[in-house]
């Protein structure tokens, strides 16, 4: 028994991402044989190479069958994976293993959602014939995450205002990232006073805490890491790979204070431990945090080891996490600016590290830590909500570890 | 000796100011406030409310042997509402429940039945009392739910009013009456019934004192209950009963509750009598009714927590009248872009009665874990199928933390959210009702109350939410 994790036995070689925005145009099919291409022709291959196919999708379709149809592909391997909002993160991850272990030479992990078919505002998700007695299908995604909000400031003592003042630091600072990524939903910096006033979602969040609605998909392509320059001089070797679905346990037991996810602080110590990470603020040259809701990205410094507990709000604010701080954290601008397109957004995060790491990011979007010799990216991946979630954490570099 | 053993009363929190419909449709103005059921309350939940309220001794509740829910707007037709009632209360499976629904005189009937039941009986009396914007119907209506226990004596259930003396007549009478799916109801001309309720109240009365060989004027509370307010006064003004012993009819404040109104009146007159009181209730209606009751030494000691004059006291500022029509249904409003909520499903929800309707969670019989909603595996100590009932709709809680969602589907936003942590243990997410944004705080006090979350698709979904506590410290956890 035993958790050992696949440090660099495989490595991502291509990846295409789509932009993320309101596709009206364009069909999941469409957005899936457009980020499909993009990979297969970094990697410099064809469809053809590729042995079996991780398909994440929450709600865009079903069965093996929504990517092979799509495609056309000739009696491939291919699985659909959901795992809530961690869906593409979860394509990304069994492609991997299928790798490391031997069943296949090259796999795809792809991820796409549609979500802006449906009219309505939010997540439409999908439920179940219930009994109509408990909350999980009456409350909002703002309206969970911002559960978050009162309680930290509670603990921390921060007023209400001073609360606003760093959620509202962190959708600034993903807007400017995002301000200089064209494939982002939102390309435009907001004014903290805008982000500010904007109207209230739910509890204390705004529209620009809020992540917004989009569509797009993302794919990457996973070779064996001997093979890797084979495919490419710069690829990405993935250091390690964790996944956690929570006991569940938070809104049935009061000692969960929502200032915190267990799932996060686990899956973020087992990643560490298979990368061999002692110190994530210092060896990170990048974070993609899945920041769906401001409070979101805050609770998470903490809980992803990069501040101290009670102490995010103060790095927040300092700039601690900004492009030019000392731990970029979604310097693609995240969620914040790319929307959730909920079976690609793990896999747009690898995007962003695939060209951070290979110095493919634009100039002014290249984070600094690079220079300083990091090569390190992680990448984390949540769906749920504060006392019941999943949580997916990868770590990758650029180079082998001796 | 048989009679009364409990009683418990129901006034909805919200109220509606007559002068904001007058100022709003240009009408004359109309003095007072009257009672508003909640856009998440219908006369099954409020029913469950007021019998909740008289249920609060222990080991009463095994002692019913049958409930009858009577109302004049019955949630549902052809399916029982009273079987929710009797869900909610956990009753045993074998106690009958069943409607006595459609006319605002089954309120006298569930009465009437109940005091000359072999059974301890428990009689549910819920309105919810509507009409056409503009209409006496609408500001003189009032929503509420009142309910009775009779039974005999026993140590610790007593009996606090003797029926001394009942008696009804019947009269067709083409007074008021309402199409079945109508929005109103309609009435004849007033004066038309009303020498024949003075009448009827007369003979009634008459009746009733002579088998208790009483005289009017031994009446110390006298009480009379009808829709037709003219025909009520005047029963009040001739009747011969001494002008102290008169109560009021709260109408100024709650308005007419129709079917559950007897039943107010009858709680307000026991929150306040004395022991060896007698008490006329007199309702009107299709004829009419009389209950004497003596009220005994054990009253004190056994009133409602929850007097009706306290209920009226702590409800909240009158709603605006557009919330009240939207809440109504009056006022068709344009709805979230959002989905549908979803209805409840018979299976899932029929498996569940004990948690849904009840609010019973588990406890783990090895590490005394409390799980809301009830789990086969023990969260905390992941033992399988160790677990206890652990009723919970009487403990009160502290709110953890909460928030307002603005996005959530719901007939009155925005929805207010709490994650309730319980005295004693356990903790459960739900939505906070009868509340404002100021309400939702860390660390506020919060009970259960049993709603109607939502309709959709033709299913009412009922459920339990929290709210304030206004009435001080609840029951003590076991």
């Amino acid at each position: 028994m035993g958790s050992h994790g696949i440090r660099d036995r495989v490595a991502i070689v291509g990846m295409g991402c789509t932009t993320f925005g309101e596709h009206w145009t364009r069909s999941a099919d469409d957005l899936l044989v457009d980020a499909v291409g993009e990979a297969v022709t970094s990697a410099g291959i064809t469809l053809d190479d590729i042995d079996a196919f991780w398909f994440g999708t929450q709600a865009s379709g079903v069965s093996g069958l929504a990517l092979s149809r799509a495609l056309h592909l000739p009696n491939k391997p291919v699985t659909r994976v959901e795992n809530m909002c961690a869906t593409g993160s979860e394509a990304l991850r069994n492609a991997c293993y299928a790798v490391a272990s031997g069943a296949y030479d090259v796999a795809m992990a792809v991820g796409v959602e549609k979500l802006k078919d449906s009219g309505m505002s939010g997540l439409s998700g999908t439920t179940m014939p219930g009994a109509g007695d408990d909350s999980r299908g009456e409350i909002t995604a703002p309206a969970n995450f911002s559960l978050l909000a009162p309680a930290y400031a509670a603990k921390y003592g921060l007023d209400e205002d001073e609360m606003k003042d760093v959620i509202t630091r962190i959708a600034w600072k993903n807007h400017v990232n995002g301000a200089r990524n064209p494939r982002a939903q939102f390309r435009k910096e907001v004014p903290l006073e805008r982000i500010r006033s904007a109207p209230i979602v739910a509890g204390m969040l705004g529209v620009f805490d809020c992540s917004g609605v989009s569509d797009g998909s993302a794919a990457a392509i996973v070779v064996r890491a001997e093979d890797a320059y084979r495919y490419t001089d710069k690829p990405v070797f993935v250091k390690a790979l964790s996944f956690v679905a929570g006991p569940a346990d938070g809104l049935m037991d009061p000692e969960y204070d929502f200032t915190t996810f267990p799932e996060v602080v686990a899956s973020a110590q087992e990643a560490y431990r298979q990368a061999g990470i002692t110190d994530p603020r210092t060896e990170l040259a990048l974070a993609e945090v899945h920041d769906c809701f401001t409070p979101t990205e805050l609770v998470l410094m903490e809980d992803l080891g990069f501040s101290d507990r009670g102490q995010a709000w103060k790095d927040v604010t300092s700039g601690q996490f900004d492009l030019d701080g000392g731990l970029p954290v979604n310097p693609d601008g995240g969620l914040k600016a790319f929307g959730h397109p909920i079976g690609a957004s793990g896999l747009r995060m690898m995007f962003e590290a695939w060209l951070q790491l290979r110095g493919e990011a634009p100039p002014d979007r290249t984070v600094r830590t690079l220079a300083e010799g990091r090569s390190l990216a992680l990448t984390h991946n949540l769906g749920g909500g504060p006392g019941e979630c999943v949580s997916f954490v990868s770590v990758v570099g650029s180079e082998l570890t001796d | 000796m048989a009679g009364l053993i409990a009683y418990g009363a129901y006034v909805p929190h919200h109220r509606l100011a007559r002068a904001d419909i007058a100022a709003t449709l240009g009408t004359r103005a109309v003095k007072g406030t009257r009672s508003v059921a909640g856009y998440d309350e219908d006369t099954t939940s409020m029913a469950v409310e007021a019998a909740r309220g008289a249920l609060t001794a222990d080991g009463l509740r095994p002692r019913v042997g049958q409930l009858f829910l009577a109302t004049a707007a019955p949630a549902y037709l052809d399916k029982t509402n009273a079987t929710a009632v009797h869900a909610a209360l956990s009753l045993d499976e074998h106690v009958l429940a069943v409607d006595m629904a459609g006319s605002v005189r089954s309120g006298l009937g569930a009465l009437v039945t109940a005091a000359r039941s072999a059974v301890p009986t428990l009689a549910v009396l819920s309105d919810l009392r509507t009409g056409l914007p503009g209409g006496t119907d609408e500001s003189a209506g009032g929503d509420g739910a009142a309910a009775f226990v009779f039974g005999g004596h026993r140590d610790g259930a007593p009996v606090i009013a003797e029926l001394l003396a009942h008696d009804t007549v019947s009269d067709e009478l083409l007074d008021r009456w309402r199409l079945p799916g109508a929005p109103a109801s309609r009435v004849w001309e007033e004066r038309f019934a009303e020498e024949i309720y003075v009448d009827l109240a007369g003979k009634a009365l008459g009746a009733a004192l002579d088998r208790a060989k009483l005289s009017a004027d031994a009446v110390d509370h006298f009480a009379v209950a009808g829709l037709h307010a003219r025909a009520c006064a005047a029963v009040r003004r001739t009747a011969g009963v001494r002008p102290e012993a008169v109560t009021g009819d709260l109408t100024a404040a709650i308005g007419n509750a129709g079917t559950a109104q007897p039943g107010l009146l009858l709680a307000d007159v026991l929150d306040r009598a004395q022991p060896g009181e007698t008490i006329a209730l007199v309702v009107l209606g299709d004829g009419a009714g009389v209950l004497l009751l003596r009220t005994t030494d054990a009253l004190p000691a056994h009133r409602a927590a929850r007097p009706v004059a306290a209920q009226i006291a702590t409800g909240s500022a009158p709603v605006p009248y557009a919330t009240y029509l939207t809440w109504r249904g009056l006022l068709d409003r344009e709805p979230p872009r959002r989905p549908d909520p979803e209805p409840p499903y018979a299976p899932p929800a029929h498996r569940r009665n004990g948690w849904k309707y009840g609010f019973i969670a588990s406890r783990c019989e090895k590490c005394g874990t409390r799980h809301l909603p009830p789990d086969r595996v023990c969260v905390s100590c992941r033992s399988v199928d160790a677990m206890t009932d652990e009723p919970m709709e009487h403990v009160q809680g502290t709110v953890a933390t909460f928030t307002v969602d603005r996005l959530a589907h719901t007939p009155s936003p925005p929805m207010l959210v709490v994650v309730v942590d319980y005295d004693g243990g356990g903790r459960f997410r739900c939505q906070l009702t009868d509340a404002t944004e100021a309400d939702a705080v860390i660390g506020a006090r919060v009970e259960m109350t049993f709603r109607r979350t939502v309709t959709a698709a033709g299913v009412h979904n009922y459920f339990w939410k929290a709210r304030p506590v206004r009435f001080g410290a609840g029951p003590e956890e076991d």
